[in-house]
């Protein structure tokens, strides 16, 4: 797997990786407005082959408000996260994919199709699940399904047909026959990504899937979605401000904040292997002991108290000889006076890529 | 273990050529209403005014006694006439949930994430009201006509009025055609199909009412133009051969319906959208 940033035609050179760049095939940025990040990963075994989605300088304003700020971006097949906070734009990215806003600037493309030029031909080969409730009013759960299908291109038999199968695979075939008006908020939940999924779409749109259900049905949903993106040959795209559920179901993700892309790759790269991640409690003085790892050349942040979370890049470790240990913190901790109270290895998540990308120290 | 593997399948089957999902809305809104018991009631009562009419036709056919009731061209205008008051309640019972409803629901991102335009989940909704419309308009009347003929056992009525065939269905699909497009309109506005029902009826109302109080003011007709009903009252005598009854030209009728329905559908154009941007 590799990812390669390439310069845009403006000249702007890409700014240099804040982090994990001792890894040489991989390349981060926080300010990705300015680059065009082509995936040019080995296709996962279950998805498609060639770019399913590409944005060339998007823009999209809402009056003065710029939702998306020139975003570039290129993804391959599989099952892709579409990670930020709230009002970060991805949202507004799916829709604009979807052709239901029109970008000021910039292009798109979605399977190889001009999304302002095909927008037909597209659709009929995307699902969209939305992120808020949405259905038609006064139907069934199995007639709803099949009409989408229907209006999908479907026939009307074939429709009816798939509208059974796929309402048994998200796990409502005993309740198809009541109105979905009735139903609660996880079966509402899987019937929109049932009413997605209906026409057999290449690639599926999924905005905020697990919004409102308990645990039990976000495990299940996730579930589906992880089969899908993995076994099922459905490239999809997961739009979350949930990073355990990106990280459960998508191989790669996109981070974004502020109507930027702002990290981008493989979700096992990103996390990155060049490092430990420690949790420490400490006696002393927590911001100054704070700024002396940071001066070593560590990721250190207050996450309670007297809690901290450091990051412990590999070449740090070797510098003391011993690479991936925590010896380097407890060398620092003694020449400065500081008494470690509690250290528990850790694994980076991709909470930690998150909060790297999106700069929330 | 399963003895059936209810998983995900891939679709190897047909597909429609894009330009056809206005159909499936429209039979899939007529067929909603039709499985509505009140609405069949209020069909079945739509046609009463057909039956008494067909009553009078068949008298005044056979019966020379009864001549004094034999129809005329207007007969089958004060028809239409009658039909307005149905009209008016079918428009609102069928046509003030049509997008209300889908845009309480959230559905209008459903319906335009699929392979459909704008327009054609326009003409799909547009085409549930036009249908029930013309369904208690165009059809019994064409069918009066039909059965004048079949009483009377000749053509001679239907020779002698021989505009009457066009003058039906130009009538009627005047009629459809402001009615479904201003309901469409206001059913975009509003997530309320109650309070889309009341702004309906209110416009209508309420326009009969400002014209009846100018009347009263002027003492003069000129200003039926103000009237929604009014307006389609005008313009329909004269397509009918008959004197109009207001002193409003009727060009000026006819510019006022058609600028209404420009009108929805400049609103439709713009409420009927994947995502509301507010700004």
């Amino acid at each position: 797997m590799r990812w390669v940033c390439e310069e845009r035609s403006d000249g702007r050179a890409p700014p240099e990786p804040s982090w994990n760049s001792g890894n040489p095939k991989h390349r981060i940025s926080k300010d990705l407005e300015s680059m065009e990040v082509v995936s040019a990963r080995e296709p996962h075994a279950a998805a498609k082959t060639g770019p399913v989605v590409h944005l060339d300088a998007v823009t999209v304003i809402y009056g003065a408000n710029r939702a998306l700020k020139g975003v570039s971006a290129r993804f391959e097949g599989g099952a892709v996260g579409l990670l930020g906070p709230n009002g970060a734009g991805k949202s507004t990215m799916l829709k604009a994919l979807l052709g239901f806003i029109k970008p000021s600037e910039g292009r798109m493309t979605v399977l190889g199709l001009d999304v302002a030029e095909r927008p037909m031909e597209i659709r009929a080969r995307i699902g969209y699940m939305p992120e808020s409730d949405a259905h038609i009013p006064g139907m069934n759960a199995v007639s709803f399904v099949a009409y989408c299908g229907q209006l999908a291109g479907l026939p009307a038999v074939d429709a009816m047909q798939r509208a059974h199968e796929v309402l048994y695979y998200v796990g409502l075939g005993e309740a198809r026959y009541r109105n979905i008006e009735t139903y609660s908020t996880g079966m509402k939940q899987r019937i929109k990504l049932a009413q997605a999924l209906v026409h057999d779409p290449d690639l599926l749109f999924l905005d905020e899937p697990t919004n409102g259900m308990d645990p039990k049905g976000r495990d299940e949903m996730l579930e589906l979605i992880r089969d899908l993106g993995h076994n099922k040959n459905v490239n999809l795209i997961l739009s979350s401000h949930l990073l355990p559920d990106v990280e459960f179901t998508c191989d790669d993700v996109i981070v974004m904040d502020k109507g930027q892309v702002v990290a981008q790759g493989p979700i096992a790269e990103l996390k990155g292997p060049g490092g430990r991640v420690f949790e420490l409690r400490i006696k002393g003085n927590l911001p100054a002991f704070l700024d002396v790892l940071r001066q070593a050349g560590m990721e250190a942040t207050s996450t309670d108290e007297d809690v901290m979370r450091v990051f412990v890049p590999a070449t740090a470790g070797a510098v003391d000889g011993a690479a991936n240990s925590a010896l380097p913190l407890f060398a620092l901790a003694a020449r400065h006076g500081v008494q470690v109270r509690h250290l528990r290895p850790s694994v980076p998540t991709l909470e930690d890529v998150f909060a790297k990308a999106v700069g929330h120290e | 273990m399963p003895i059936h593997d209810q998983s995900y399948r891939r679709y190897g089957g047909g597909r429609a050529m894009p330009g056809q999902a206005w159909l499936v809305i429209a039979r899939a809104g007529i067929m909603t209403m039709l499985r509505k018991r009140a609405f069949l009631g209020l069909l079945l009562a739509s046609w009463v005014p057909f039956l008494v009419r067909a009553v009078q036709i068949y008298l005044a056919a056979n019966y020379p006694q009864a001549s004094l009731i034999a129809p005329t061209a207007e007969t089958f205008r004060q028809f239409l006439a009658q039909q307005d008051f149905l009209v008016f309640i079918m428009t609102i019972y069928v046509g003030a949930g049509l997008i209300a409803n889908d845009r309480r629901a959230n559905a209008l991102q459903i319906y335009l994430s699929k392979p459909l335009m704008r327009s054609e989940y326009i003409a799909g909704k547009a085409a549930v009201l036009f249908s029930f419309v013309l369904f208690v308009t165009l059809v019994p009347a064409l069918l009066l006509l039909v059965l004048q003929v079949l009483f009377a056992g000749s053509f001679e009525f239907l020779q002698k009025n021989l505009f009457l065939f066009p003058a039906i269905i130009v009538a009627t699909l005047l009629e459809a055609l402001l009615s479904t497009f201003a309901m469409l309109a206001l059913s975009s506005l509003s997530k309320s199909s109650r309070y889309v029902g009341i702004l309906y009826a209110g416009i209508i109302f309420f326009t009969a009412a400002i014209y009846g109080v100018m009347v009263a003011i002027t003492g003069s007709t000129r200003l039926a133009w103000l009237s929604l009903g009014a307006n389609l009252t005008q313009v329909i005598d004269v397509i009918f051969r008959l004197k109009p009854r207001y002193a409003t030209p009727w060009p000026v009728s006819l510019i006022v319906i058609l600028a209404i329905v420009a009108l929805s559908i400049s609103v439709l154009e713009r409420r009927v959208r994947g995502v509301e941007i507010v700004t």
